[in-house]
């Protein structure tokens, strides 16, 4: 064997094993396992917490378990949906899903132009079957039949002496709709996560946002995303709502929140007045933005030893329980030392610090800050990000703790600084997300609902007739069924298409 | 709004009613089903089961027989167990029709759809099974089927009643959605169906465990007690089949409602939230069911053990991810 054979030997076993590879990969049973996979994949999902989702959970499990928690890290189990195996089942389900849907379309089309088959010799094998005695000639019986049976939908052809007949065909366009509405749909997911993106914000009463990257609290994008996905609209927030159970054993219950906005849903575009709730949110120019958490920002003016004010603001509070205990800090860089406050916002003040600072309810009913005065070094200029939300206590001491309700003013101990607690205003927490896959995903889902309806409840079944000539009582009229799958009724729809062979000359020996 | 608490009370009583009947419909449904016979023997089951299944593969030129038909008789339950399964499924009716007013009254005493936490969906899913069970036994004889229907039912409300209960109440604010009666009516529907068809696919198994024994000439073994008293292997396969078939794309819009409201509520339709992924299990099982069945090497056992594997998932997600693990759909109101 020369060297060139062996090549071309070697070419052909290749060939022969890509085609096996690629039968095996598209058949049924290969998808069947590739679906159980997929499943199976998903469980550790469900049961370890992932990143994408609580990143917090995860950093506790990590902690909590510092011997299994890396192995299982380094098995993608907290980021199962982003792994690579994932995406290798997901990818191979694809091929497969495409290897088998789009030859099966083919084929479907081709047979749906053909004619049915040749009527069986033998009808009465059939499993619906009647048959009866007619003086009327065999061509008479075929061609008006024929007209009958095509009037109620059936697929016709015709023979000398029988008729063959064939319905729903829908069972198999239903089922080529289901799975082409797959394949649309993994990718519409894929495509519109990669070109789209979500961030957060959140948004004092009487302030605003402008859609831009730098305004967001958190940013993900897409790995396509481009920045031509932020158009430029922006929104003031007029007024948080939100309204809580009160007494009974769900007392504190969150029953209703909406934030009253104004949008400018472009740079020129006149504001109009908006409400967002929980169910209901934003949609512009392909920009959706819900309302998904909310919270307090106590407003504090601080003013030196002269009265002159070297802070005004309300600072954001994070809530910290379903009372909505809050906790936030207040940084003062330009006071000699530098000032930090840091506080609980309580918006039902219980009186009882025996556990500490907390509220007994998430309402504003009688709200309160408990706050620590810092003086020292607030680490600003080391060039380390910070937390606006916590303080850096290394380089600093504590000069004193207060309580204030709204109006009182704090002098703290040895500077002549104050400090007044004027009231608060609520926040509203927004997720700001695009997905352009959104409407595709929607659409190949409707799809493929009707496309299983179809091929699930629609069955594909055959009819036929046969005229006999018999030497002494006519010609033998027969009328047989089959169903392809396992059809109710099909013995009684052969009876209706019997009844419209009859005609009045006919003798009855069913 | 407030609660109307009398509505609220009424609506126990309501519950508690439903599950005496039950409890009863359950005792006449089992002295019905020991004293039933069904009218076909094993030996005729196997014989019909392996000519029909001769003409589905197009294999008639085979028979020896004309006009086999491939629609099974379902005569099981008839004799003398008749008047105590009549009885059965009276009380079944009976408890179904408490339930349900005891459902329509906890939706009226909090003023919203009754299916805002677990106490009240599985109210719901226990009406939907017996429901179904009452719909279906309309236009067939099911009484040999009511011990299985009942067993489960009055589990979940037991379990409701004593594990779950959670006092009428408003809505938090993410269930506030006209999807919240879409989605989790439709889920809920599927549920209870799915129940039904489990029960179908376990009582096949014993049926076809009987009828393999017999077709090899063996005594019909342990199972034979339970397999002389309900339908033949074949028509108990067919029954949980359209079962599963008609509910598939039901089971998939609840899933895809479930997206939608997602878009609505969170921001996202999809975000493998322990729910969302456990939904998207039960999903594909029974899809492989469907697909096992339309495979010729994974027909009867093998799909029926599919199908219960669907359940299982199913009961999984309600039990175990609703009340054990964190995730956004935290609203079991325990
Ligand atoms: C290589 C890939 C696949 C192949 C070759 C395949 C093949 C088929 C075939 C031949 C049927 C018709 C069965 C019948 O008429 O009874 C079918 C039905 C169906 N397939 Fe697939 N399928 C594939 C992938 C998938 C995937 C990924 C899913 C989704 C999870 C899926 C879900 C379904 C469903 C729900 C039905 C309806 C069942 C029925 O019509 O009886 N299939 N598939």
């Amino acid at each position: 064997m020369g060297s060139s054979d062996l090549n071309e030997f070697s070419g052909e076993l290749v060939m022969a094993n890509l085609r096996w590879l690629w039968r095996q990969l598209t058949s049924m049973r290969i998808a069947l396992i590739l679906l159980f996979l997929l499943a199976l994949a998903s469980v550790p999902g469900s049961l370890f917490p992932q990143r994408g989702t609580s990143p917090l959970r995860v950093k506790e499990f990590l902690q909590d378990n510092p011997t299994s928690g890396p192995i299982l890290d380094r098995l993608y189990m907290f980021d199962v949906f982003a792994s690579p195996w994932f995406a290798a089942i997901y990818l191979l389900l694809f091929i497969s899903l495409t290897g088998c849907v789009l030859p099966r379309a083919l084929e479907h089309y081709k047979e749906i132009r053909s004619l049915p088959p040749v009527a069986p010799k033998n009808l009465s094998r059939l499993p619906a079957h009647q048959q009866w005695h007619s003086a009327r000639p065999a061509e008479e019986i075929i061609t008006e039949t024929q007209q009958a049976w095509k009037k109620r939908g059936w697929r016709v052809r015709t023979g000398d002496g029988w008729i063959s007949a064939e319905k729903g065909y829908s069972r198999e366009t239903g089922n080529l709709i289901f799975h082409l509405a797959l394949l649309v749909l993994l990718v519409a997911v894929g495509v519109g996560g990669a070109v789209g993106f979500r961030g957060t914000v959140i948004v004092r009463e009487g302030s605003g946002f402008a859609n831009n990257v730098t305004q967001y609290d958190t940013f993900a994008p897409g790995r396509m995303f481009g920045p031509d996905q932020l158009p430029p609209f922006s929104f003031s927030l007029k007024d948080f709502g939100a309204t809580y159970q009160r007494g009974g054993r769900q007392n504190g219950a969150p029953r209703e929140f909406f934030a009253d906005i104004v949008v400018k849903d472009t740079q020129d575009a006149q504001p109009r007045d908006l409400r967002i709730e929980v169910n209901d949110p934003l949609r512009t120019s392909g920009i959706t933005v819900y309302l998904v958490g909310h919270g307090y920002a106590p407003e504090f003016t601080i003013r030196d030893a002269k009265g002159n004010v070297v802070w005004q603001d309300a600072a954001v509070f994070l809530p910290q329980d379903g009372a909505f205990t809050s906790s936030g800090v207040v940084k003062v860089p330009d006071t000699v030392p530098q000032l930090g406050i840091q506080g609980f916002f309580l918006p039902t003040a219980s009186g009882d610090f025996s556990h500490g600072p907390k509220s007994k309810f998430p309402a504003a009913d009688k709200p309160e800050v408990y706050l620590s005065a810092w003086i020292g070094d607030l680490g600003l200029d080391s060039g380390m990000p910070q937390s606006v939300y916590r303080l850096d206590t290394e380089k600093m001491s504590r000069i004193g703790i207060e309580e204030l309700a709204p109006g009182e003013i704090w002098k703290l101990p040895n500077s002549g600084v104050t400090v007044e607690f004027s009231g608060y205003r609520e926040w509203a927490s927004f997720a700001i997300t695009r997905d352009p896959g959104k409407g595709w995903a929607l659409g190949a889902a409707i799809a493929s609902i009707v496309g299983l309806s179809l091929s699930l409840l629609i069955p594909r079944r055959r009819a036929w007739l046969r005229v006999t000539a018999t030497p002494s009582e006519g010609n033998l009229i027969e009328v047989a069924g089959l169903s392809k799958t396992e059809a109710p009724g099909l013995s009684n729809e052969i009876s209706q298409l019997a009844k419209l062979v009859s005609a009045p000359e006919e003798t009855d020996d069913r | 709004m407030t609660v109307n608490e009398t509505l609220a009370q009424a609506s126990n009583a309501m519950v508690y009613g439903s599950m005496t009947a039950f409890t009863g419909a359950m005792v006449a449904f089992s002295i019905s089903l020991a004293k039933g016979r069904r009218l076909e023997t094993l030996e005729t089951s196997v014989e019909r089961s392996n000519a029909s299944h001769q003409v589905r593969m197009g294999a008639t030129a085979t028979l020896d027989r004309p006009a086999v038909s491939t629609s099974v008789s379902d005569e099981a339950g008839r004799g003398e167990g008749r008047r105590a399964g009549n009885i059965g499924m009276a009380l079944t009716w009976l408890g179904t029709i408490l339930l349900g007013t005891g459902i329509v009254f906890r939706g009226l005493s909090a003023g919203r759809p009754p299916v805002g936490n677990m106490y009240e969906f599985s109210l719901a899913a226990g009406f939907a099974v017996s429901l179904a069970y009452c719909l279906l036994s309309l236009t067939r004889d099911l009484r040999w089927l009511g011990v299985f229907i009942t067993v489960p039912v009055l589990l979940d409300l037991g379990l409701a009643l004593t594990v779950l209960y959670t006092d009428s109440a408003q809505l938090v604010p993410a269930l506030n959605s006209y999807w919240l009666a879409i989605h989790v009516t439709a889920a809920i529907v599927c549920m209870g169906a799915f129940t039904v068809g489990a029960a179908l696919s376990g009582l096949y198994l014993v049926a076809q465990a009987a009828e393999d024994r017999v077709a090899a000439g063996q005594e019909p073994g342990r199972s034979a007690a339970l397999a002389h008293r309900i339908p033949s292997a074949d028509r108990l396969d067919l029954m949980a089949y359209r079962i599963h078939a008609f509910m598939f794309p039901i089971w998939t819009f609840a899933v895809i409602a479930g997206a939608i409201w997602a878009e609505a509520a969170w921001g996202r339709y999809w975000g493998w939230d322990p729910k969302e992924t456990w939904a998207f299990i039960t999903w594909v099982i029974y899809a492989a069911y469907l697909h096992a069945r339309a495979t010729a090497g994974w027909r009867g056992r093998k799909a029926a053990f599919v199908a219960i594997a669907g359940y299982g998932a199913i009961i999984f997600n309600y039990f175990i991810v609703n009340i054990y693990v964190q995730g956004l759909h935290s609203y079991s109101g325990l």
